[in-house]
């Protein structure tokens, strides 16, 4: 129950009328909203880095609902490292064509062709790092001066104290000795010439919160979130598809399984959970008898202890 | 306790808590204990956090490893700012902000609060009362949070004595006298041992009270949002352009306190021209009602020029208007006092102006709660009372009465960084 207040010959008078309670997910997607609207406010040139993966997904879902009925005012980049699942891209395409906005695919395969990065070599070679280029080559190219991602803190013990709106230096770098305090809702986004602003309107969501409102929203997904059939290689604990991009070791042997992807990546180091799941509500029962965080399943992140925080440093999403 | 069922979990309320405390009052054995029961560490944050502790040669496992994963943290074994946490159970989600206690603690704490409905103090009864717990009260009662949870701890080291469990709500209640908080909850607890945290304990059969987790679960926080002045701070007009949606201009924003309904009439500050709500939309749908804290678009009967800064109000309850404010502000930068001839870029719901601090009226003593006035340099984690003058009048009403009309940031426009926090008188 609410509480609402009158003024009656001078004497306040509380009536008792209907709840003004919002759930924790109306709570989340109006946070998300006005995030997304002082991103379109303050900055001059953002852009949404869109990668096909369930959280970028429910960001681009969340800035058609801030701008609607106009179309959200900034190009969704997607940094390609050449590596997908095809299924991502067909869903990127339709996806991006039904929201009206405008892609640009900036391409890892053109960094190296470029000479800008040099690929890794030997079987755990990965085209995750070498996207920080791509990115920040993309940023420069197109003069963003934000781009958003859909970082949860949840998800990293490194993003844990990562801000709403994160500084970038000049170099693109992450300071996180220096970052901003975070108030209200009051975001900083002032800086110097050719820095730059990364933002994450998902902050305080969690991967419950966002599968949640996926079944809420009722967000179409790329099907390699639920169950199928798979090649695949055991390397390391993770569970590898078996695609062009990697090359089966000596000891290895590819078998089928019935697996389905937590997180959607780079197709050389994003894992894959063997698992049934083939609705939503399955995917979500199974998410909340989870005992291993999303992130368990890429090799990316089993680096070293802070192998995100390194990543972030030098620029990563 | 089991994690949310996923056939709850669309109805759940939303609570945000801060906590504060050092590394040995219990306060990661509690934390630690809220997010292990209700299972929200996972299996392969716990397996690392073993064996960094393990590394590390510490006795115990040390939760702080679970969110304190930045390089310079581990290295020197120590909380550099705020660290968000989550949980859920089937009736709430939970956002711990959870700071650290011993470097730079006013400035954490002052963020953590910001947003916080509930503030969890933590208490050892061996020691009582003690200097951090005035100062985290404070901080609370600055900032504005209505509920505030004395959670007497180690409760196993005292016998769980009634005595000492009274002898401590009694000072505490003395301390508070001085204070304005609404409702203050006392808790005999044993994070260690699980007494009274998630389940109500046998050992203190004197304790009438519910375990903390079930405060936190069912502690009314519906009133907390100001829901009797309307005010709508404008971010950005949604202009279309589309043939379906040709003259359609939206007035986008975040309801900061009150009710708004289509057909009510609205004053638009600051020029004062008035009109009616024609519809409030979202991408769903039109609302017939909307309050804090939806995101809305609201267009209006008569065409008038609205820009981003502009705030809608109802015609019978305006916000104060005026270049001329005093607050209590919070300084931040490591870098640099407060300057008493700078010009500073003042923040407030989405306008911005400069601002100049024209006297520091006095400086609070954070742990004793005296005024000092004798020295008015205001630098780093230190809270004082100032008087500003804006270049353009502020929109603003106190922040006693709305967090969000009566809420600032100072930001250096040399190196942009957040100097300072305020809060309007």
């Amino acid at each position: 129950m609410g509480k609402r207040g009158y003024t009656l010959g001078g004497f306040s008078i509380f009536i008792m009328t209907q709840s003004y309670n919002v759930s924790h997910l109306e709570h989340l997607e109006s946070e998300a909203i006005y995030v997304l609207r002082e991103v379109a406010a303050q900055f001059q040139n953002p852009a949404l880095l869109f990668s096909g993966g369930k959280d970028s997904i429910c960001v681009a879902h969340l800035a058609k609902k801030a701008f609607w009925p106009a179309r959200p005012p900034f190009p969704f980049v997607h940094v390609d490292t050449g590596h997908n699942f095809p299924e991502t891209i067909e869903y990127r395409d339709k996806f991006v064509a039904d929201i009206g906005a405008n892609l640009i695919v900036a391409s890892v395969q053109d960094s190296i062709d470029k000479g800008r990065v040099r690929e890794e070599k030997g079987p755990n070679a990965s085209r995750n790092a070498l996207q920080t280029v791509t990115l920040l080559d993309a940023i420069s190219e197109h003069g963003f001066d934000c781009a958003i991602g859909g970082a949860r803190r949840d998800e990293e013990k490194a993003r844990a104290k990562e801000r709403f709106f994160s500084h970038r230096d000049d170099f693109g770098q992450w300071d996180p000795k220096n970052q901003r305090p975070e108030l209200w809702n009051l975001f900083n986004g002032r800086m110097h010439p050719g820095e730059h602003f990364r933002v994450f309107p998902l902050s305080n969501w969690t991967e419950m919160d966002v599968w949640q409102y996926i079944k809420k929203e009722n967000i179409p997904l790329p099907t390699i979130y639920f169950s199928h059939e798979r090649e695949i290689v055991e390397r390391g604990g993770t569970l590898l598809a078996v695609t062009d991009f990697i090359t089966v070791q000596e000891g290895e042997t590819p078998e089928k399984r019935v697996v389905r992807f937590r997180t959607v990546g780079d197709a050389t180091c994003t894992g894959a959970v063997e698992s049934t799941a083939d609705t939503l509500e399955a995917v979500i029962a199974e998410v909340a008898a989870a005992r291993q965080t999303e992130r368990g399943t890429r090799a990316d992140d089993k680096r070293s202890e802070t192998a995100m925080e390194d990543r972030k440093r030098q620029g990563y999403f | 306790m089991t994690a949310a069922k996923t056939t709850d979990y669309l109805d759940m309320e939303l609570l945000r808590f801060s906590t504060a405390g050092s590394v040995d009052d219990g306060k990661s054995t509690l934390i630690g204990r809220l997010m292990y029961d209700t299972k929200t560490i996972f299996e392969d944050q716990l397996e690392a956090v073993v064996r960094s502790s393990r590394q590390r040669g510490d006795e115990n496992v040390n939760l702080a490893l679970l969110t304190d994963g930045l390089r310079a943290e581990r290295e020197q074994g120590i909380t550099i700012d705020v660290a968000y946490r989550y949980f859920a159970t089937p009736k709430r989600k939970f956002i711990i902000a959870d700071t650290p206690g011993h470097i730079q603690y006013t400035r954490n704490m002052v963020t953590g609060a910001s947003t916080a409905n509930l503030a969890i103090i933590l208490v050892d009864a061996r020691k009582g009362i003690i200097e951090q717990t005035c100062r985290h009260s404070f901080i609370a009662n600055l900032l504005n949070i209505r509920h505030v949870v004395l959670c007497v701890n180690k409760m196993d080291l005292v016998d769980y004595s009634e005595d000492r469990f009274d002898e401590i709500v009694g000072e505490y209640k003395e301390f508070a006298s001085r204070l304005q908080i609404p409702q203050m909850t006392f808790i005999p607890i044993s994070a260690l041992h699980g007494d009274n945290v998630v389940n109500k304990s046998d050992k203190t059969p004197w304790y009438q009270g519910p375990p903390l987790l079930y405060h936190l679960e069912t502690v009314y926080i519906g009133s907390d949002a100001n829901h009797v002045d309307a005010r709508l701070p404008v971010q950005w007009v949604i202009r279309p352009h589309s043939a379906q949606w040709h003259d359609f201009r939206g007035f986008a924003g975040r309801v900061a306190g009150g009710v708004f309904k289509p057909g009510d009439e609205v004053t638009v500050m600051p020029s004062g021209f008035s009109s009616r709500i024609k519809a409030i939309h979202t991408a769903d749908g039109e609302l017939t009602e909307a309050f804090h804290p939806h995101s809305v678009a609201v267009t209006l009967e008569d065409e008038i020029d609205i820009s981003r800064g502009d705030m809608l109000a109802k015609p019978n309850n305006l916000p104060k208007v005026s270049q001329d404010v005093e607050a209590m502000i919070c300084w931040f930068s490591e870098k640099q006092k407060l300057d008493p001839r700078g010009q500073y870029l003042l923040k407030h719901t989405t306008n911005e102006v400069k601002a100049r601090v024209q006297e520091v009226v006095y400086k609070v003593n954070v742990n004793t709660l005296h005024k000092i006035e004798d020295d008015r340099e205001i630098g780093l984690n230190e809270i004082g009372r100032v008087r500003i003058r804006t270049s353009a009048p502020l929109l603003h009403d106190s922040y006693q009465r709305n967090r969000v009309t009566g809420s600032f940031i100072l930001v250096d426009p040399f190196t942009h960084d957040t100097v300072a926090a305020g809060m309007i008188r």
